[in-house]
């Protein structure tokens, strides 16, 4: 594919700390490949304003391959961009024309509080990992894969659930500020494996409690994570979530 | 009992709150949809369906306490729930506000559309409930007199189509809270739960349109 320049004007969010006041800053780039990547785009500005001796815009990346879910940022007003299922830094600026126009924000959210520029502290979603998205396995001789029979169709979801990469996307663009559909990825992920299983209900109540416990909103069903999210995921694993935290609320059997 | 309190007060358990008791509310309405079609049968019928309602003694006074506490639970959880959700978001707006899909009028409104429809609910309460009902103004005469009012006609038509809106998303995300979705059924669920909104409504716009048209519908 032949590859063309662009000229655009990059609006970036600038904030100095956690507690500093933020504000927007403009920069006019000129000769941006239409082959390179977004955060491509990103390392040029950078190179330019650091050869001005300008402080770089910190962003926060790191596989650039959309596998590790470190990258993500708000560009005009889409998380992760325009581009459906795509990360950030798979986001490629032929994506953009001529003359453009780009605003970049971090992912907002108070669960998401800013350290730096577009960097945001993502520590949250780890701490809901920590209260329940594991299984608890005594180590051992592994046993005969097929003593463990698993349907295709639901390993299937399974592994649709498994996407997730953690980006914090679905938070960052759901009008409530709520982690449904990551939370409902690592339920389902879990729920639906024999391995999984026995801690299913616990895991739903104190993984939820968590999230509550993190300054996130409630869910409306407003279904925007499904479309931003960079894998996909539907919200088919938030009613899971719901069913999952019904029974473990209501039916706990203990 | 802890267990049932935590349960209550963590975000998922609100949307179940909200779930049931709009479920329940929903449920209400329909009744009082198909209660209400007796007056496309005329002053008679429409009258001895309110009679037959108020022969059923200490049963109405306890089902208004049921309805209304299910009400009140529903606006003050749904009230917590947009205000926790505001001061998740941040006070910081985003610059660029897009829907990148999936939000709907519907899913967008819940929160302007239930407090209207709150306002609607008390207008209509002291339009008919709270107002005296004698054998020489029976229920249809007030009916009559309120709904020719010009004003009211078109608070009533708003009242509903706000109705609408708010049901529009409300009846198919109660499912989903529930844990109803599955790619099997979800086609035929939007439909019906769109359609139902649907009908429900066009019976109340009916009625309000019927008695602007024919005043005679219920003087007779
Ligand atoms: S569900 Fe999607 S948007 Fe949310 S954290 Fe996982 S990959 Fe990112
Ligand atoms: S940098 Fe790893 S997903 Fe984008």
């Amino acid at each position: 594919m032949s590859s063309k320049t662009i000229n655009i004007i990059v609006k970036i969010w600038r904030q100095n700390g956690p507690h500093a006041k933020g504000s927007f800053e403009d920069h006019a780039l000129k000769d941006i490949s239409t082959g390179s990547s977004f955060l491509e785009m990103l390392d040029v500005m950078n190179e330019a304003l650091a050869n001005k001796g300008i402080e770089p815009i910190a962003f926060d990346h790191d596989c650039r391959e959309g596998i590790c879910g470190m990258c993500g940022a708000v560009v005009n007003g889409t998380a992760h961009g325009p581009e459906k299922e795509t990360t950030l830094c798979q986001l490629h600026m032929r994506s953009f024309k001529d003359g453009d126009t780009i605003i970049i924000e971090p992912f907002r959210a108070t669960g998401f509080p800013v350290v730096k520029d577009l960097i945001v502290d993502r520590s949250a979603l780890d701490r809901i990992i920590q209260a329940g998205g594991f299984v608890s396995v005594n180590s051992g001789s592994p046993q005969d894969a097929n003593s463990i029979l698993i349907p295709q169709h639901i390993a299937e979801q399974a592994m649709d659930a498994a996407a997730c990469i953690g980006c914090g996307a679905c938070a960052a663009a759901c009008p409530n500020a709520a982690p449904m559909l990551f939370i409902g990825a690592k339920i389902s992920q879990l729920a639906l494996l024999p391995q999984g299983q026995h801690e299913a209900k616990t895991r739903a109540v104190n993984m939820v409690s968590c999230m509550d416990e993190n300054g996130f909103g409630n869910c409306g069903n407003e279904r925007v994570c499904e479309n931003v999210c960079p894998k996909g995921i539907s919200i088919r694993h938030i009613a899971r979530m719901n069913r999952e935290y019904l029974k473990g609320s209501f039916f706990r059997d203990e | 009992m802890s267990w049932f309190i935590q349960t209550c007060r963590s975000s998922l358990g609100k949307k179940y709150i909200m779930a049931l008791t709009g479920f329940l509310l929903g449920g209400f309405l329909l009744v009082h949809t198909i209660g209400n079609s007796t007056i496309f049968w005329g002053r008679e019928a429409f009258n001895a369906y309110a009679h037959h309602l108020h022969s059923l003694g200490i049963f109405v006074p306890i089902f208004e306490i049921g309805l209304y506490s299910i009400f009140f639970i529903h606006v003050i959880t749904g009230v917590l729930l947009w205000l926790q959700n505001r001061k998740a978001r941040g006070p910081q707006k985003y610059e660029v506000q897009t829907n990148p899909g999936g939000r709907t009028w519907g899913s967008q409104t819940m929160i302007y559309t239930g407090a209207t429809i709150f306002v609607f609910i008390l207008i209509h309460l002291a339009n008919f409930h709270f107002v005296e009902k004698t054998e020489v103004l029976t229920i249809s005469d007030i009916v009559t007199k309120v709904l020719n009012n010009p004003g009211f006609t078109l608070i009533y038509i708003i009242g509903m189509s706000v109705l609408a809106l708010h049901i529009s998303h409300g009846f198919w995300s109660l499912l989903q809270t529930f844990g109803i979705n599955d790619p099997q059924y979800n086609a035929p669920i939007r439909v019906v739960t769109w359609a139902v909104a649907a009908i429900m409504i066009t019976v109340f716009v009916l009625i309000t349109l019927l008695l602007v048209v024919s005043q005679n519908q219920l003087l007779g």
